[in-house]
């Protein structure tokens, strides 16, 4: 190749980049966002009958002494004024707040309608809010910007599809929709690394998270042998079994340790 | 050993041109300053906060709310387009005015590199940071900064003007291996260390390799600095890879500590790690760039001597 031709090759590879930086350079906007996917047509819902479902509730205790909360620095941006400590184990008196618990197993092949009515996400206080949250395949997620700031929401699932936007702030929700199962699905944001919480994608309604109290409830159960899992997302899971009787209301505790 | 106290090889006649040297000077620490942004954004797990590319929130240039990780990712974004602008520049000039075919072709290369850089950095971010295409765009960026202080070496008065002073290299393994085997290591370190940043490996191999990279730069500058430290051109960046050498090792425990023992369960990048981690990825660049000058100026200074073997019987040379 002469030296021309060389010359001739770079200015094309120049012209090129620069066609492609412009021709990227159009703002997007909101109305090009990708929409929440809509449900896969879903087959009609086992029926269960209202008369026998039974219920298990309970509480999850956290023995020891709870470890000290992380420190939050939002110093970095102004418009973030929320709690200082991070929710990794959030354990009042030993009530252990935050532990998606939900049927593993023992529902054969029962389906569920999935809900129409979305779930909402908050990000209020440069935190998230539920801290983790439960949600069937298929269901809509409504994350709201209720901060005078720009947050990025970037959910980094194993089973289902990864993204990342960016919210500004009185921007419109976002709707998303997670089409596998998936527990402890992290939720972060880039713009301010200690937001953090975790999605809980189940096939089934049968799901709680405890509240601060630690204490949970699921109802609606048809008679049946269960495999109830608790799971926190720094101290991993548990399992139990139980055995529900028609009408029946059981209590099922756990308990987690460092 | 085969010594010879005249110089014995001439450089290239070509101009020296000051201008064009400043200017690859200049591209050479901007691009020493990317590097130190692009550990910024990952030392502050930013990578994503600006999540459209090659546009930043659907504008190629427009200064985002200047908060939380935009900062980083931003700055890095825009140092990052002024480094690819020099080195436009930069290729065009020494292709226009450099005689030195090999140098042009060089000049060629770091267009080609900061090209396959940028798209790497795009890749980066619209698939979310899979961790071999991010340890790439690390790697390939402290590659990018090598040929830049190399086309800064080789555009230099020194390096232009003078008659270098050569030395034989009788040893073995020879001096220019050890050099070799320097960049070899490092370059498998940097990719190690990249590869646990980027969250694609855990710390372990990075911190044995360092022994190994330990050994290898200790006993090529110990050998550079024994037997040609009257070489100032060899004796300089040898003297500089030890030293950078010490203060990695010690940037690297910092790292350790601040990052692996006591930040395990740090709810976000904390001051502490966020400085050993950029030191430790800023001083690993320089250690590489210093090393691979070490590799040139040796490559220049002291050629391998080679024994021709003959044949027992026909020990008496004959001429052809």
């Amino acid at each position: 190749m002469n030296k021309k031709a060389w010359v001739g090759a770079l200015s094309v590879l120049c012209l090129l980049g620069l066609w492609l930086l412009v021709g990227c350079s159009k703002k997007e906007t909101p109305e090009e966002q990708p929409a929440a996917a809509p449900a896969a047509a879903q087959p009609a819902a086992t029926p269960i009958d209202p008369n026998t479902v039974a219920s298990v509730s309970g509480t999850v205790k956290f023995d020891g002494a709870a470890p000290k909360a992380a420190k939050i620095d939002m110093s970095q941006d102004p418009a973030c004024k929320g709690a200082n400590t991070a929710e990794t184990v959030v354990a009042d008196n030993g009530n252990l707040a935050n532990v998606f618990v939900y049927v593993k197993d023992g529902l054969g092949n029962r389906t569920f309608d999935v809900p129409t009515q979305a779930v909402t996400i908050d990000q209020q206080g440069c935190r998230y809010h539920p801290h983790v949250l439960g949600v069937m395949a298929g269901q809509n997620v409504q994350i709201k910007n209720d901060d005078q700031t720009t947050h990025n929401i970037h959910p980094t699932p194993k089973d289902n599809r990864e993204w990342n936007e960016s919210q500004p702030p009185a921007a419109a929700p976002i709707e998303k929709n997670f089409a596998r199962e998936e527990i402890m699905l992290p939720v972060k944001c880039n713009q301010h690394p200690w937001m953090k919480m975790y999605i809980n994608v189940v096939k089934s309604p049968f799901y709680a998270v405890t509240g601060p109290d630690g204490k949970y409830e699921i109802k609606g159960l048809p008679p049946g042998d269960y495999t109830i899992a608790f799971v926190q997302e720094k101290l991993g899971e548990q399992d139990q079994k139980v055995t529900l009787a028609a009408k029946d209301s059981k209590t099922v505790d756990a308990s987690f340790k460092q | 050993m085969y010594r010879t106290k005249e110089p014995t090889l001439k450089a290239v006649a070509t101009p020296y041109n000051r201008s064009l040297h400043r200017f690859a000077v200049f591209t050479a620490c901007v691009t020493f300053v990317l590097i130190v942004a692009g550990a910024l954004v990952t030392s502050n797990d930013a990578g994503l906060s600006v999540p459209d590319w090659p546009t930043s929130f659907g504008y190629l240039i427009k200064v985002p709310h200047w908060v939380g990780g935009a900062r980083f990712e931003w700055s890095h974004r825009m140092i990052a387009g002024f480094v690819a602008t020099l080195t436009v520049i930069l290729a065009v000039w020494t292709w226009l005015a450099e005689r030195r075919r090999w140098l042009r072709l060089l000049a060629l290369a770091a267009f080609g590199t900061v090209l396959a850089q940028a798209v790497l950095g795009g890749l980066t971010v619209l698939f979310y940071q899979p961790p071999a295409v991010s340890s790439a765009h690390a790697a390939v960026a402290q590659t990018f900064f090598c040929i830049a202080v190399a086309i800064a070496l080789f555009t230099g008065r020194q390096w232009v003007e003078e008659v270098p002073q050569i030395e034989l290299d009788t040893r073995r393994p020879s001096l220019i291996t050890l050099t070799l085997l320097s960049i070899f290591v490092l370059y498998v370190q940097l990719i190690l260390g990249a590869m646990f940043r980027h969250k694609g490996m855990t710390w372990l191999p990075h911190v044995l390799h360092a022994a190994i990279v330990t050994i290898v730069l200790t006993w090529t500058a110990v050998r550079a600095l024994s037997l040609y430290s009257k070489i100032e051109a060899v004796r300089r960046p040898a003297v500089i890879m030890l030293s950078l050498l010490i203060a990695q090792l010690c940037l690297g425990f910092m790292a350790f500590l601040t990052r692996v023992a006591w930040g395990r369960d740090a709810a976000q990048p904390e001051l502490p790690m966020v400085i050993s981690t950029v030191a430790h990825v800023a001083v690993g660049a320089l250690l590489l760039a210093t090393a691979a000058v070490l590799a040139i100026q040796v490559w220049r200074h002291v050629p391998v001597a080679f024994e021709e073997l003959v044949p027992s019987g026909q020990r008496k040379p004959v001429a052809a």
